[in-house]
């Protein structure tokens, strides 16, 4: 009967009755359900920072809202489905296309890769369905290419770069040099690094664009020491990798006891993992989540590494809170009609496991939290596997994100 | 500045040891082997597999690994590329080029794309003191045991018996074959050879480069520039032609970062310009 009644629903005849959802919200779930997508890097240098296990991150929001609301859930029919954009661009498109008309997704969550980010903002916005970016840096999705169906969850380069370069500029180490990789995402670290070093007080002795992919540094890392005046630290926005082949070379070298620390313009826990703690100690970068700065992280982080046998990202981390303050917003509509869910979305305060003090900004639509300076530990320091990050400070939401929405963003 | 050129010559040293088996690999069989980069890749995860699963340390990886993936070189040879030989050469870029991304792909299926870690070995842990400059000991191990290797390939191949044949079946296969000698016997030997010296290349490359599955698929087009400014089949050429441009990148890095990685291809360019059939080919192997 229940089939029957699912099918009837799907022609839209009948709804509540087939999703059970609350007194008065008949026909205000479409297709009778909810259907989430995760696209993303399932394959290549994304896939461990976020990828399968995003997947999976999403899930378990599914499972928490169910749990927590039961029978009065707007939708107990919800789906999960994910997809593979390989990094491009082009296929990111097709892909959003594909998820939003085919497969029914009324969200999409993820998208790593700026560029792919961006081409699918493009997509929500002309079909008008929702997209929540968790994976990309850029700050164009809450600036010049913001849109009105378009959410910027969990971190961006202005954070990344005004985290590191204020607080180690501030710590004292005023001359930088920079090496960042030649393609968009690292010409844009540069731009954002040396801006916020110098508001900081410092200076960017130089900058030097490195070939992308690179598996040999060296050149950089030795004329550094000999550079006038002498940079105090080293700021790589390498990713992947080519992060990983730098920080061995700069140990090689032995940099550190040359005087020229070393800061990272985007690293995850997974690449620490890579390179064992020993090689990054003392190596300061930006995070939006640690898995183990407090109980709360934990109990949660205990979970997931349950289900895939690793610590989560701070990525795997946001996109289980998008994915639960997505379905939280279709709760209190009550529908997952996109503007309406636009509506629910704009303004709201957030506090979960992964963003504290959070909003979500209404001009922009990008969600200001707390985030945190991290550093290494050594290894004599960790005293589990995965616990390698101390968090050296918090930086309060106001601080952490552009505190002006772009003027450029017209919703 | 004499520091970055010793550094050129050690990025050189594995375009070196990859461009030697990639030429001995042409020479012999005429096969442009788009797997070898894959190979490399293996090398250095049958270094880190054998650390992590078996406890091997580095040294027993170096002499083991690079006899593993030979042994396989010549099962790959007698199973697939001896029968595509006859065929248009394209079948076995084709077969080869697959081959490469199937590899990679089996070892993101069982360790993901996030590269391992794998530390220097202790002994070689410290910096040599070079007189001019300080210098991290492994690297010079490398620059050392890559040059030992290439020279001792080119020993064998000019001072003895079957060095003379394999160089003679390298440039004029009909006529060696003519004066009665089985040049078939040699060619599954010089396949896993050249396998076996991508494998050594990537153990050397573990403890100093990321190890993760596109190591090798970013090096390979570099090394393929490096072979065609040699001159195709020219061994002597392809190991000149390694060091030369692990140079030239060095210094490229030095003074036009921007342009370093289009720097191989510059001077690729210009040597064919120059000479067509490389620094050291001779125009009989384009017949």
């Amino acid at each position: 009967m229940r089939l029957m009644g699912c099918g009837l629903a799907a022609a839209g005849v009948l709804l509540a009755g087939c999703a059970g959802g609350p007194g008065g919200g008949g026909g205000k779930i479409s297709d009778g359900k909810v259907v989430l997508a995760v696209l993303n890097d399932q394959t290549a240098v994304y896939a461990d920072v976020s990828g399968r296990n995003s997947v999976e991150a999403v899930r378990m929001a599914v499972a928490d809202y169910k749990a927590k609301y039961g029978g009065k859930a707007a939708s107990t029919e919800i789906e999960v489905v994910a997809a593979d954009h390989q990094n491009k661009p082009d296929v990111a498109n097709s892909k959003a296309q594909e998820l939003y008309d085919r497969r029914r997704a009324d969200v999409i969550l993820d998208v790593p890769t700026s560029s792919a980010a961006l081409a699918v903002a493009n997509v929500a916005k002309n079909k008008k369905k929702i997209f929540i970016d968790v994976g990309a840096a850029t700050t164009e999705l809450e600036g010049k290419q913001c849109n009105k169906y378009t959410f910027h969850y969990g971190y961006n380069s202005y954070m990344l770069a005004h985290g590191t370069g204020t607080a180690v500029t501030q710590d004292g180490a005023k001359n930088w040099y920079i090496v960042y990789p030649d393609y968009a995402f690292g010409q844009d670290m540069q731009k954002t690094f040396t801006a916020a070093v110098q508001k900081a007080g410092g200076k960017v002795v130089k900058a030097d664009p490195a070939p992308f992919p690179n598996d040999n540094f060296s050149t950089f890392l030795l004329k550094a020491p000999g550079m006038n005046p002498k940079p105090q630290v080293l700021g790589t926005m390498q990713a992947g990798g080519d992060l990983v082949n730098l920080v061995k070379q700069y140990n090689e070298y032995k940099l550190r006891e040359k005087g020229v620390g070393l800061a990272a313009g985007l690293m995850f826990l997974s690449d620490i993992h890579s390179l064992g703690p020993d090689a990054m100690a003392g190596t300061r970068f930006t995070d939006a989540w640690y898995w183990n700065a407090d109980p709360k992280n934990r109990a949660w982080a205990d979970r997931f590494q349950a289900k895939t046998g690793k610590r989560p990202t701070s990525v795997h981390a946001a996109n289980y809170s998008a994915a639960l303050q997505y379905l939280e917003a279709v709760q209190r509509g009550g529908t997952d009609k996109a503007d309406d869910v636009v509506g629910q979305l704009e303004g709201r305060k957030v506090e979960d496991v992964f963003a504290r003090n959070g909003t979500i900004r209404a001009e922009d639509h990008l969600l200001l939290h707390d985030a945190y300076l991290a550093q290494v530990k050594p290894s004599a320091e960790v005293k589990e596997p995965w616990d390698y990050q101390r968090i050296l400070k918090t930086i309060p939401a106001s601080e952490a994100f552009q505190p002006q929405p772009d003027p450029a963003c017209k919703l | 500045m004499l520091q970055q050129a010793f550094n050129g010559l050690v990025g050189g040293a594995f375009y070196a040891l990859l461009a030697l088996g990639l030429a001995v690999i042409f020479g012999m069989l005429g096969v442009v082997n788009f797997a070898h980069g894959a190979f490399y890749m293996l090398g250095a995860f049958g270094a880190f597999v054998a650390l992590d699963s078996f406890g091997l340390n580095f040294w027993l990886a170096l002499a083991l690994v690079p006899v593993l993936l030979g042994a396989a070189g010549v099962a790959l040879e007698r199973l697939f590329i001896r029968r595509l030989a006859p065929l248009d050469p394209l079948y076995n870029f084709l077969f080869t080029f697959g081959l490469a991304l199937i590899l990679q792909d089996l070892v993101k299926r069982s360790y993901g794309v996030q590269s391992q870690p794998y530390p220097r070995p202790s002994e070689l842990g410290g910096s040599i003191d070079l007189g001019l400059f300080t210098y991290p000991a492994y690297q010079v191990f490398v620059l050392a045991v890559s040059a030992v290797v290439c020279g001792a390939v080119w020993v064998v191949l000019t001072r003895t018996r079957v060095g003379m044949i394999v160089r003679a079946a390298t440039e004029r296969p009909e006529l060696t074959r003519a004066l009665g000698i089985d040049v078939g016997r040699w060619v599954t030997p010089v396949f896993g050879f050249g396998i076996a010296l991508a494998g050594f290349a990537g153990v050397l490359a573990a403890p100093m480069r990321a190890v993760n599955p596109l190591m090798g698929a970013d090096l390979i087009i570099t090394v393929f520039a490096v072979v065609v400014i040699g001159g195709l089949g020219s061994v002597f050429g392809s190991v000149a032609a390694g060091f030369a441009v692990g140079l030239a990148s060095a210094l490229g890095n030095l003074y036009a970062p921007a342009l370093s990685q289009t720097l191989v291809f510059i001077l690729m360019a210009a040597v064919l310009l120059w000479r067509p059939a490389g620094l050291f080919g001779r125009e009989e192997a384009f017949r």
